[in-house]
């Protein structure tokens, strides 16, 4: 099962390497890790989505609060949350292709950011299935680069994640 | 990490960095640093030399500082100190690090760092300190600024000592041991981010009273935790009380005094039939301080498959031990001493007792397992058998010595046949199994108890591992006892080899063994080499007697002695081999 982790942490060096490291050295799933300052700048907010049976991410969740740098861990896919990626993607688009191309961008609600005659630089944001979904509908030679940020989480509704 | 300090003292005195190092362990009340000095770390020996409070040792190897301060440590119940430089010193102290935190001892872990501005250029003994022992320690810091360093070293003894104990680390770069700070030790500190659970769940511990009240075939199964949690004295009251049968880990030994008769003896991979088998067939089962790690339960598929219906309640002070490799039914989060105090007073205070008859029908089947005399060995034996030297080391000491221990074969026996009566008496590294401890251990002890009589059971490959503490010893008038069963081999390498590879001994043989006599000698020690079984009592007799002097014993043992039961590695805990089954 994907589950998506978040993780307040104290903004001291060293800690995502704690955090990573732990994935690493108890053999855990990272599929994507996103980590950024928060309004507290002495905090800093981690998303981290990961598989695993119910059991894996329990102790997942264990270990990571044992880390004496993590303030707290929710996991988000228990509860009503909102999850986006930003993916940037240039691809070529050229002659008859670069209409057909804005239109596929349009359909995802990508953004055109950057263009040469040849290609386009598409914004795009959404969960990773719509992420997905859009380089899917993407002819696979079509696509040059692709950069995404990994997923960011929040949950619904009123309840916030405080230290 | 966000701190709640009391106001600052205006009048702190300025020091510098390493003064400040100093000052804060003498604050911390610690008598022992075990260390070795280098270019990183002149600053801090510099302000160690101008006082008295803190008493350094000098060891021989980092090695040993690291494992002889655990084994202070793991004696004391206090947080071991020690002291290295960058580097190599610190690569040198990181199997002593691993092997505290491997069995969650409480220390502090000081080292020398090149200076800041140094850093990250692959400066001469840079090495990333931090990134390097991240693995293996509770925490660790980098101290950039030289008025963070008195807070941090406080933070460190705090994390180290408290929730479930374990190897701190500060590193302490040269320029920020020399610059100068006021000087201020708070007396008290709080992490937002790191408050370990006291207070067990009291709706959960009600649970645990009526699963134990209800239990027609109870265990009690009892893990270092209860020793590094001091609740010896209520495990031994609950079981008492109770009148259930009780196990021990390898490192819970002395939990429960091993002479009472509801002791059914050590479980696991080298554990009694009648432990192993209580464990595999109860009902239900309490788990104190415990983490059913892989040479306990063996296979924890089996452990589960083969009694569906046992009901497991387990209380430790770490919530990721629990449910890690067998799920429980009852969690119980919180220092162990505190929970069972309480569980102690619902039981004491209900009118519900335990199914005697069931009870006692439990017991019958106990000692059916008792009556194989799982551990008995040759005592006729013309050569001397390993089983028979620590029985002796057992009555000459009157079953009161702290015993250290190496990693092998001689680490089983002293386990199995040293009867631990008290916690905190048998040192000995169980989680990372590393060999090379057993004599740094017996100093850390010995410098904590001087009075006390204090053995290192040992092999003769272990003991070569930091061999070259017999110098420390010798400079610190050590005088500890090392019993080395001497089988020429790394006998439970051969052991493996003997049951699992075919009878091919490869490079287990220990060729070209000094002379150990004329090495305890080398070094001005007393060594006596013992070759007949009718010489053990008086070897060790003689070893002890002579109070003031180190004596080698280097005794000439089976070589083809293996230690039973044994449960293959992978197997479950019912499946032993016996030694009457080849
Ligand atoms: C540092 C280290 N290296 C290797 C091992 C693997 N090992 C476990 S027991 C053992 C043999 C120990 O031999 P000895 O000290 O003579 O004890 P015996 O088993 O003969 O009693 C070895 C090599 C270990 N535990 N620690
Ligand atoms: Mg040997």
């Amino acid at each position: 099962m994907r589950h998506i982790l978040s993780i307040l942490v104290e903004n001291e060096a060293g800690a995502l390497s704690r955090v990573a490291g732990l994935f690493s050295a108890r053999g855990y799933n990272i599929e994507s890790l996103t980590v950024a300052p928060t309004e507290d700048a002495t905090m800093s907010r981690m998303t981290i989505v990961t598989t695993g049976s119910d059991e894996i991410v329990e102790q997942i969740t264990k270990q990571l609060n044992k880390l004496v740098d993590v303030v707290k861990v929710v996991d988000l896919s228990e509860g009503r949350h909102i999850e986006r990626e930003l993916m940037l993607v240039k691809v070529r688009a050229a002659g008859k292709d670069r209409e057909e191309m804005k239109r596929t961008a349009d359909i995802f609600r990508g953004r055109i950011i950057d263009v040469t005659d040849k290609s386009y630089t598409i914004e795009l944001t959404g969960t990773t299935d719509k992420l997905d979904a859009f380089l899917e509908a993407l002819d696979k030679g079509a696509i040059l680069e692709t950069v995404r940020t990994g997923v960011s989480g929040i949950g619904r509704g009123e309840w916030v994640l405080k230290a | 990490m966000e701190l709640k300090l009391p106001p600052l003292a205006e009048t702190g005195e300025t020091l510098t960095g390493a003064e400040i190092a100093i000052r804060c362990l003498q604050e911390e009340g610690v008598e022992f640093v075990f260390g070795y000095p280098g270019g990183a770390v002149l600053f801090i020996y510099d302000a160690l030399f101008k006082q008295k409070k803190v008493k350094h040792i000098l060891v021989r190897h980092e090695q040993g500082a690291l494992h002889a301060a655990d084994g202070y440590a793991r004696a004391t119940g206090r947080c071991g100190v020690a002291l290295v430089t960058s580097g190599p010193g610190v690569t040198n102290a990181v199997t002593g690090i691993a092997t505290a935190y491997m069995d969650s001892i409480p220390m502090v872990v000081i080292t020398g760092q090149v200076p800041t501005r140094a850093i990250g250029e692959d400066a001469f003994q840079e090495c990333d300190t931090v990134g390097i022992t991240r693995p293996c320690v509770k925490h660790n810091f980098l101290v950039k600024d030289v008025n963070e360093l008195a807070i941090t070293i406080k933070k460190a003894f705090h994390i180290a000592s408290t929730g479930r104990p374990g190897p701190v680390l500060v590193d302490i770069p040269k320029d920020v041991s020399q610059q100068s700070a006021k000087f201020h030790y708070p007396e008290k500190i709080h992490l937002r981010s790191y408050s370990p659970v006291v207070k067990g769940h009291s709706g959960q511990i009600k649970k645990a009273v009526h699963l134990l009240q209800d239990a027609k075939r109870p265990m009690i199964y009892v893990g270092g935790g209860a020793i590094l949690g001091e609740a010896s004295q209520e495990v031994t009251e609950l079981v008492r009380l109770l009148d259930f049968p009780c196990t021990s880990t390898l490192m819970g030994l002395g939990a429960f005094p091993a002479s009472d008769k509801r002791f059914v003896g050590m479980l696991g991979m080298h554990g009694t039939v009648e432990a192993n088998m209580a464990m595999q067939n109860c009902d239900v089962l309490l788990a104190v301080g415990a983490r059913f790690d892989d040479r306990v339960i063996g296979n924890p598929a089996h452990f589960a498959a083969g009694n569906a219906g046992r009901k497991i309640v387990h209380i430790d002070v770490d919530p990721s031990s629990i449910s890690k490799r067998v799920r429980v039914d009852v969690p119980i989060v919180g220092h162990v001493k505190d929970v069972l105090g309480e569980l102690l007073g619902l039981l004491k205070a209900s009118r519900e007792k335990p199914d005697s008859a069931a009870l006692a029908a439990w017991w019958a089947q106990i000692a059916g397992w008792r009556a194989k005399d799982c551990l008995k060995y040759d005592r006729q034996s013309k050569i001397i058998k390993p089983q028979f030297v620590i029985e002796k080391l057992w009555e000459v000491t009157k079953g009161d010595a702290y015993v250290t221990s190496d990693v092998g074969q001689h680490q089983m026996w002293a386990a199995q046949f040293y009867k631990f009566e008290k916690p905190r008496r048998w040192i000995n590294s169980g989680g990372l199994g590393t060999m090379g401890v057993g004599l740094p251990y017996a100093m850390g002890v010995k410098l904590a108890f001087p009075k006390a009589d204090v053995a290192c059971v040992t092999g003769e490959a272990s003991v070569q591992m930091c061999i070259q503490e017999l110098s420390t010893c010798k400079q610190y008038h050590l005088p500890v006892k090392l019993v080395n069963l001497n089988n020429r081999y790394m006998g439970m390498v051969r052991q493996w080899q003997e049951f699992f590879h075919g009878n091919r001994y490869a490079e287990s043989y220990m060729d070209a063994l000094p002379d150990f006599v004329k090495l305890a000698e080398a070094y001005g020690h007393v060594g006596l080499r013992v070759e007949k079984p009718g010489d053990v009592e008086g070897a060790l007799r003689e070893a002890f007697a002579l109070k003031d002097r180190l004596v080698f014993l280097d005794i000439i043992t089976d070589q083809t002695e293996n230690v039973f039961p044994m449960v293959p590695g992978g197997k479950g805990m019912s499946e032993m081999i016996l030694a009457e089954d080849l």
